[in-house]
């Protein structure tokens, strides 16, 4: 057999200290040129960054924006009557009011959200084109969501109110904006631009929730008849696309009930959307049921717990706060899919946006109309994406 | 004496979940009864009968766009089911490039390159934050419809951009197609089964047989074969030329085809990386570790360990992902691609049978959604661990 032999005697080698790269040409090396392939990756998408940024700037300061300038108020709330639009700025004030106190309860995510919404008050505050009165009142909401903030870090027992009151917010708003039931009602087909897509969003995801929440305890219930009726819903809706329900709700509804009841086109682009994401709402709910350990059940059981009890002070507390994220993530389907009312008619943002269009006078400005409507969409999209990312964090969801 | 306990009928537990049943079978018959009997006085009155009849009627209008031959004197039916065709179209080509785009995109957002993955990931939020609609009319009224007219079109190598549709190089077959489709076919049938014998050979003696190489090899003998017997290739391609006032040769796809197509394919491929990066992500770290430790090379570990493991949590959401794509695909009635809906909408405009129109919508999409999700449920089934 072979010796092995060990070179003690041998001087050991110095070990240098490896030699120092300052750390942006030792992060660029590791992250950008590590192999010659990833070097070239990394070529290639500078070139194509590079080229698509140079575009996008370039057109972004070349092109006519006096488009959105000039229209800013019909995109914003449509053909909303200006003597009226004092109710709107009522309920924009409620809002910045709940906002504040919110930011001061709950920080956290809350104050990710109003640190946003007072981004775009502010960057709205500083365009030129905007109306010295409508400045003024921006001006005041952004005081009062500081002064509300300060009363919210000082009062933490008013959680429930405001909660409470935030759960009121849709009903209040329309209540406003339909002059308190006092003054003329301002008819809903003339409401229009971003105040519709907010207000059609809104309702629908308010009122589908607790239709999605039945829906999913149905489907899971033991007694066959009402789940298969929620199965077979849920499974109908989620089979057909959207623009299908809301021809339903154009054409059939107003069949449906006869000659009695007179529903406006907006109210029932409301009934399609609500009716449409209760059904993937009580999908996420049934997730969110499914993910509970059957010992919870059963140690609620053991305890006497009723059903009703069982369910609403044990299983749905869980099964809710596991689902958030997943229901904010359809929060931002429904939001991006109330566009579709423009299809049926409704003079939403996208659907005022196409109205400009249209409009000979702005000839030629599609790109300019699409892409500010896009942007402002990507904005309330984004906003909701980082915020549902946030909560997935900080509930801890999926860690136990 | 003891009184004999009775439970009221109220509180009795066999008897309860039977009367809650009936009270909601009957709300719901009630409200379907009360549904149902308005809307056929309501029909009534407007002197409409229910049935399909109507379909065997002339159509009366034009489809710009169809596979089959279509004239304004064919009937509603035909009509619609040039409208199926036509979202089957765009299904089918949607479904292709969006796995392929979503696929490249979600590899590079997991990529060790940091200018790479930050591409992928602004890729994925602006297009998966905005609206698909407002995507498309991007794509129809601000890209493609104030393209140049057809005399000045723009060219970018063979493909023509012009406001009358863009025109794409086409293959077109002839005579020798069928011949060339059998060679290719037994060609890959030969290749395959030499792969394996040697395979197996290998296997068996420990030697090095090749079996990837030679498989390689016959099935290139084969093609080269084909091309001296034949003296051409398997189809040829035709290159679009501008002619007068349309193009000549090539395919030709119009804009409102090429805005849906675009805009569904990009809007759902920030969706299937997403899936892609999370079921890759899904592997356990100790699998890949495993596959290290035995000394698998890179390219093997991805083949053998992360890639039958990933496509397990990768399916069910990329099913789900392909009928939504499916069903977005109805938003050609904006931009007037001729699909289900849109011919749907014009039969409903014309007829007034508007019940009817909706139905013959919805049962596509049912029976479309419910053949997929089949056939996809099949293939899972097959991918799926067989757990013991």
């Amino acid at each position: 057999m072979e010796e092995i032999s060990f070179e003690t005697n041998k001087e050991p080698d110095i070990l240098l200290p490896p030699k120092t790269q300052s750390r942006a040409l030792r992060w660029l090396r590791e992250n950008l040129f590590s192999s010659w392939f990833n070097a070239l990756l990394t070529i290639a998408s500078a070139l194509v960054a590079g080229y698509i940024l140079f575009h996008t700037i370039q057109f972004i300061f070349t092109a006519d924006w006096s488009v959105i300038s000039v229209n800013f108020r019909l995109l914003m709330i449509g053909q909303f009557p200006i003597e009226e639009v004092w109710r709107i700025w009522t309920a924009f004030g409620l809002m910045t009011v709940l906002l504040g106190l919110s930011w001061g309860l709950w920080k956290g995510s809350m104050a990710h959200v109003a640190v946003s919404i007072l981004a775009i008050m502010v960057v709205m505050l500083v365009m030129p084109f905007i109306q010295m009165n409508t400045r003024l009142i921006l001006g005041a909401n952004i005081v009062l969501l500081f002064l509300t903030f300060f009363v919210g870090t000082k009062l933490p027992k008013i959680k429930v109110p405001v909660l409470l009151v935030w759960l009121l917010f849709i009903p209040v708003t329309i209540f406003i904006l339909n002059g308190f039931g006092v003054f003329e009602p301002v008819s809903s087909n003339i409401w229009g631009g971003f105040l519709l897509t907010m207000l059609i969003a809104s309702v629908s995801i308010v009122v589908s929730f607790p239709i999605g929440l039945l829906l999913a305890l149905g489907r899971r219930s033991t007694l066959p008849v009402v789940k298969y009726f929620c199965v077979i819903y849920i499974e109908f809706i989620r089979g057909i696309p959207l623009i299908t329900v809301l021809f339903i709700g154009q054409l059939m509804i107003p069949l449906f009930l006869g000659n009695g009841i007179e529903i406006s086109n907006v109210m029932r682009a409301m009934i399609g959307m609500t009716l449409f994401s209760a059904a993937y709402l009580a999908e996420n709910i049934r997730g969110g049921l499914q993910s509970i350990p059957r010992g919870q059940y059963e140690a609620a059981q053991s305890l006497g717990l009723s059903k009703a009890h069982m369910m609403s002070f044990v299983i749905l507390p869980q099964a809710l706060k596991a689902v958030i994220p997943a229901c904010v993530g359809q929060f931002i389907s429904i939001f991006k899919d109330t566009s579709l009312v423009a299809i049926v008619g409704l003079t939403d943002l996208l659907g005022m946006g196409q109205k400009l269009v249209a409009n000979p006078e702005f000839l030629g400005k599609q790109m300019e109309v699409f892409l500010f409507v896009g942007f402002i969409y990507f904005i309330f999209c984004f906003l909701m994406a980082h915020v549902s990312r946030r909560l997935e964090v900080t509930l801890g969801v999926g860690e136990r | 004496m003891k009184k004999a306990v009775t439970t009221p009928f109220w509180r009795d537990k066999r008897i309860v979940p039977i009367l809650l049943q009936v009270l909601f079978s009957a709300l719901v018959l009630i409200a379907g009864y009360y549904f149902i009997t308005n809307a056929i006085s309501g029909l009534q009155q407007i002197g409409i009968k229910l049935g399909f009849d109507f379909l065997k009627n002339t159509a009366g209008f034009t489809i710009s766009e169809s596979m089959i031959d279509f004239q304004p004197t064919d009937t509603y039916g035909k009509a619609l089911l040039v409208g199926i065709i036509n979202t089957l179209r765009i299904a089918f080509f949607g479904i292709i490039l969006t796995s392929i785009i979503g696929l490249f995109v979600g590899i590079a957002k997991l990529s060790n390159n940091w200018l790479l993955s930050k591409l992928a990931t602004v890729y994925i939020e602006i297009f998966r934050n905005t609206p698909l609609l407002v995507q498309i009319f991007i794509w129809f009224f601000a890209v493609f419809l104030p393209l140049p007219k057809i005399q000045e079109a723009v060219t970018l190598g063979p493909i023509y951009l012009s406001n009358r549709g863009i025109a794409i190089p086409w293959f077109e077959t002839h005579s020798n197609t069928v011949f060339w489709i059998v060679t290719i076919v037994l060609g890959l049938i030969l290749a395959y089964l030499l792969a394996k014998v040697l395979m197996k050979m290998e296997m068996e003696s420990g030697k090095r047989r090749y079996p990837f190489m030679s498989a390689i090899g016959v099935f290139a003998a084969i093609i080269i074969f084909s091309i001296i017997f034949t003296g051409s290739g398997p189809i040829t391609i035709h290159t679009p030329a501008v002619e007068g006032r349309g193009f000549v040769g090539g395919y030709t796809l119009s804009p409102g085809y090429s805005a849906i197509l675009i805009g569904l394919v990009i809007y759902t491929s920030t969706y299937i990386a997403e899936i892609i990066r999370a079921g890759i992500l899904g592997v356990p770290k100790g699998q890949i570790e495993a596959a290290k430790a035995l000394g698998l090379k890179n390219s093997t570990t991805l083949r053998l360990v992360i890639f039958p493991q990933a496509i397990r949590i990768i399916i069910p959401p990329l099913t789900s992902q392909y009928l939504n794509l499916v069903k977005n695909s109805s938003l050609a009635v904006a931009v007037g691609f001729q699909d289900i809906v849109s011919v749907g909408g014009t039969v409903m405009n014309q007829t007034g049978r508007a019940v009817e129109s909706i139905v013959i919508m919805i049962a596509f999409y049912l029976i479309f959604s419910l053949i997929t999700s089949g056939l996809m449920n099949l293939f899972n089934r097959k991918v799926q661990l067989v757990e013991r």
